[in-house]
C-alpha cells in the first residue's frame, strides 16, 4: 500500500482536482483521474519532500477564518493608503525572530503574510530563524510583531508540530 | 450557452456587486503601482488584486454559474488555491532580488545582512 500510494493525501487531492476541473464523475474521467493521482503520488515521492503531519484540524479552521477576516481588513487598509494623500504613512522593514522551524509551517506563514496586503515576506534566515518583513503601514512596530507571533505563528506551531 | 438575462434579480445584484468590488480593488492595486514611492512599497499594491480582488470575482462567478445551471459550481475554488499558493513565490523572488541589488550597491535604505 505504501509503495502504491506513498502520499495518499497528495494522490487524493490530485484525484479531486481532476474531478473538479472536469466537473464530472463519469467512469472515464475517474479512471484518468486515478492514473493521474497514482503518477502524481510517485513523482512527488521522487522529490523526497518529507512528511507533513497536520494536527488539530479545529485550530487550522479557526486560523483560516482569522486569515480571511484579516485579508478583508488589510485590503481596506491598503486601499485607503493608496487612495489617501501622499506621505502620511510610513513604511519600513521589521525583523521578527521566529520560533517556528517546520518547513511546511513556514510555507503556510509565507502564504498568509503574502495573501494579506500590507505585509510582504522579504527574507528568512534559517540559521537564526529571523524573518525580515516589509510592511506598508509601520505605525506600530510592536503590534506587527505581536500579530505575526501570536495570531499566526502560535496556531501554526500547534498545527505543524 | 448562458444568458445573463435569465439570472433572477436576487442573484444578479450580489453578482454585480461582487464583480464591481473585485474590479475596483484590482484597479486600486494598479493605481498603487503608480502612486507608491519605493519598490518595496509598490510590491504590496498588486496583492489587492490577488487576494480579495480575485476572491470577489471568483465568488461572483460561482454564484452566477451555480444559479444559472441550478447546480453547485465550485471549481473556481481551484483558481483561488493556485493564486494563493503561487503568489508568494513570485513576490519573494522579486523582493529578494531587489534586496540583494540594494545591498550590493550599499544602500542605507535596506537593513544589512546580519553578521554571524
Amino acid at each position: 500500500m505504501r509503495r502504491l500510494l506513498p502520499y495518499p493525501f497528495v494522490s487524493a487531492a490530485l484525484f479531486l482536482l481532476w474531478l473538479l476541473l472536469n466537473e464530472s464523475v463519469a467512469p472515464g474521467t475517474a479512471l484518468v483521474g486515478a492514473v493521474l493521482a497514482l503518477l502524481g503520488g510517485w513523482s512527488f515521492a521522487l522529490l523526497e519532500p518529507g512528511t507533513a503531519r497536520v494536527r488539530r484540524l479545529g485550530t487550522a479552521l479557526r486560523l483560516l477564518g482569522l486569515v480571511l477576516a484579516d485579508v478583508v481588513r488589510s485590503n481596506i487598509d491598503v486601499a485607503r493608503i493608496i487612495l489617501g494623500p501622499h506621505r502620511v504613512h510610513r513604511s519600513g522593514f521589521i525583523e521578527i525572530p521566529l520560533t517556528l522551524r517546520n518547513p511546511q509551517g513556514l510555507a503556510a506563514l509565507a502564504c498568509i503574510l503574502t495573501a494579506t496586503p500590507g505585509s510582504a515576506w522579504v527574507e528568512y534566515d534559517s540559521g537564526e530563524g529571523m524573518l525580515l518583513l516589509h510592511v506598508l503601514d509601520l505605525a506600530d512596530e510592536a503590534a506587527w510583531v505581536r500579530t505575526v507571533k501570536d495570531r499566526y505563528e502560535a496556531p501554526l506551531m500547534e498545527i505543524f508540530p | 450557452m448562458t444568458g445573463a438575462v435569465d439570472l433572477p434579480i436576487w442573484a444578479a445584484v450580489p453578482v454585480a456587486l461582487l464583480l464591481l468590488v473585485g474590479a475596483a480593488l484590482t484597479l486600486i492595486g494598479s493605481i498603487g503601482l503608480l502612486r507608491l514611492r519605493s519598490f518595496y512599497e509598490r510590491v504590496h499594491a498588486p496583492t489587492l488584486g490577488s487576494s480579495l480582488g480575485v476572491g470577489c470575482v471568483l465568488l461572483a462567478s460561482m454564484l452566477f454559474f451555480s444559479v444559472l445551471q441550478t447546480r453547485l459550481v465550485v471549481h473556481e475554488v481551484l483558481i483561488g488555491l493556485f493564486v494563493v499558493a503561487t503568489t508568494p513565490v513570485t513576490l519573494m523572488l522579486l523582493a529578494r532580488a531587489a534586496l540583494y541589488r540594494d545591498r550590493q550597491e550599499g544602500s542605507d535604505q535596506v537593513p544589512r545582512r546580519q553578521e554571524r
